[in-house]
């Protein structure tokens, strides 16, 4: 008897989530912009990920073209400063771009989300403590923390990655714990409190569910300011080093030929700024699409 | 009242002590300490010397408490790269970022709440959409980028504005050389902060509009513009105060990279030659010295919360 509601009452959930999948989509198409950058993101992701199988060219490897190379057809960028072929050189670039964005995301949607969720809900000692922590960490303006912290550290693509999640992690901590304190005193977490549940269950199945769509918003956000915050550290040239390429350290050098080959300063900030732009739109989107207030219709 | 200023002072205290424990820890633990970065050719003996010298060879711990009892006195020991007091450096450099950060705030705030109520109240016209539009373009160009873009068109091709520089201060002071420095820096300085606040009053006044009382005035038959303006803007303003506090340490954080680009000798180009040179004392006075501004702003704006809002608790 009780299995059968058990599994009732999990294929209704199931069934509601796949409906508000549905909705969150058709919401999301109303917002041109959005749903367009959606689409181009997947666009760009399969190009910067599948591209450098197909444009073989070695991003590190000096062409016999020799330097700053107008565009051609074995070169349809050009060549850089030292020689290098600029288009393969975009496509490995924006790999890393990415994928330091992503992986950051991820790694600081977990902090902020643990460090929220457990301030919201356990109260007392692990809020003051979290939210002290976090408070600790918004006040020190975070891209001094992310010099400081790769100067000593160094600049190896995985320690990029750590120092700017642990350098963002703030933001989503705030919005979840906002919201648990919310979500926890509603009618269904008060019943599910008093039928016995453990806390633990009530924080992963009746609190954080209602959570996710904020929490995508806030992950999708983190990734354009994880983009931006890279770049700007391989701008200064304290990020992920040459010669392996990233959107950000292909600008340190282009300063000195803006006039001989803008292509090298203005190609990886459009990239940049193209790509951030389009994850800023989409959580912009997301964040209308799912508050109920600011829908259409 | 003086319960809550007391009690914020000691929050206050507190932070600042986990910030000071978090970097002084950090800088400390790693590999390459000062001596790594002498000349190769100094001998073993040079190096051991150095070593003591800095204090280097005694535990972590003791090295913290000794900075932290000298610390609180106002001594932030001596600049390991110029042999100068670390509070020395920070003073010559802190005005320029000061004034750079003001006067940013000052147009962000100003011009971010005229373009947040004018959204909100076109809520899905044109000028809602271009603003909003404008705002995420805000937050999503680098701004390094945004930088050697404007200083190609103002400064290479139009020659209107100076590349870098602070401008002559001093004796040979002029206004419009004073000025011109500025606008570059602060412009790019207000792209990182003024989208924030214009979205931030625009939500705020949205969320104001659709309350319970504002319907009353409109029920009673009030005038649209009495209700936008007397009703609404008031009570929409309120949290905005709290978005400036927030927005303190990243206009700090862009403040280092505006520095950069434009060769602004301020705090922020001051952390990134600390950092190069492993300059641990300066680089600990520096977050120190950031985290106090930040620290202090936020008290006065929660100060000023308290004050507006009757609805918060003081405690």
């Amino acid at each position: 008897m009780e299995a059968s509601t058990q599994t009732n009452v999990t294929s209704g959930v199931a069934v509601k989530a796949k409906k508000r999948k549905n909705t969150l989509l058709n919401r999301l198409r109303q917002n041109k912009v959005a749903y367009f950058s959606l689409w181009f993101l997947i666009v760009l992701h399969v190009v910067v990920f599948i591209g450098p199988f197909i444009w073989t060219a070695n991003p590190e490897e000096l062409q016999e073209v020799g330097a700053l190379a107008s565009w051609s057809l074995q070169h349809p960028f050009g060549t850089d400063d030292l020689g290098r072929d600029v288009f393969a050189r975009m496509l490995h670039g924006g790999r890393v771009t990415l994928l330091v964005g992503l992986a950051a995301m991820l790694f600081s949607l977990l902090i902020g989300t643990f460090v929220g969720a457990c301030a919201g809900f356990f109260g007392k000692v692990v809020e003051s403590i979290f939210m002290r922590i976090t408070e600790a960490m918004m006040a020190i303006p975070n891209f001094f923390f992310v010099l400081v912290a790769l100067t000593v550290l160094g600049t190896s693509p995985i320690m990029v990655i750590v120092v700017i999640a642990l350098s963002s992690w703030m933001e989503i901590a705030r919005v979840v714990y906002g919201e648990t304190l919310k979500w926890k005193e509603y009618e269904f977490v008060e019943a599910a409190n008093a039928s016995g549940a453990k806390s633990m269950r009530i924080l992963t199945r009746y609190i954080i569910p209602q959570i996710i769509p904020s929490i995508i918003v806030s992950g999708t956000l983190t990734i354009a300011a994880a983009i931006l915050t890279e770049s700007a550290i391989s701008y200064l040239g304290l990020g992920i080093q040459p010669p392996t390429p990233t959107w950000g350290n292909m600008l340190q050098n282009s300063q000195q030929y803006i006039w001989t080959a803008p292509v090298l300063g203005i190609l990886p900030g459009a990239a940049i700024t193209i790509a951030v732009l389009a994850y800023n739109f989409l959580g912009d989107g997301l964040r209308d699409a799912l508050d109920p207030r600011f829908v259409k219709k | 009242m003086l319960r809550f200023l007391l009690n914020r002072l000691g929050q206050s205290v507190v932070l600042l002590l986990i910030v000071t424990v978090i970097t002084f820890f950090l800088i400390n633990l790693a590999p390459g300490g000062p001596a790594s970065t002498m000349r190769m050719e100094a001998s073993p003996e040079e190096r051991q010397a150095m070593i003591e010298k800095l204090g280097l060879d005694q535990p972590i711990y003791v090295r913290y408490i000794d900075w932290i009892t000298h610390a609180v006195q106002g001594d932030l020991g001596i600049s390991f790269t110029s042999s100068e007091p670390v509070i020395q450096r920070i003073s010559e450099r802190l005005p320029y970022t000061i004034e750079l950060t003001v006067f940013t705030i000052v147009i962000s705030v100003i011009v971010g709440i005229l373009l947040g109520v004018l959204s909100a109240i076109k809520r899905g016209k044109a000028q809602d959409h271009i603003i909003n539009f404008m705002s995420v373009i805000g937050l999503s160009v680098p701004a390094f980028w945004l930088g050697l873009m404007l200083i190609l068109l103002f400064s290479i091709t139009l020659g209107w504005l100076p590349s870098s520089g602070v401008g002559s201060r001093g004796a040979d002071f002029d206004l419009w050389g004073w000025i011109s420095h500025l606008i570059l820096p602060v412009l790019i300085l207000t792209t990182t902060v003024l989208p924030n606040i214009v979205r931030f009053t625009r939500s705020s006044m949205l969320e104001v509009i659709s309350q319970n009382y504002i319907r009353t005035v409109r029920a009673k038959g009030a005038k649209e513009s009495i209700v936008l303006y007397v009703h609404a803007l008031r009570n929409a303003l309120i949290p905005v105060v709290t978005i400036i506090g927030v927005l303190i340490p990243r206009l700090l954080s862009g403040a280092v990279i505006t520095e950069a680009i434009f060769g602004w000798t301020g705090i922020g180009t001051l952390i990134i030659e600390a950092a190069r040179g492993r300059d641990y004392p300066l680089v600990m006075g520096v977050t120190v010295m950031i985290t106090i501004v930040v620290v202090v702003c936020n008290l006065f704006v929660d100060l000023v919360y308290s004050r507006i809002d009757p609805r918060v608790k003081n405690v």
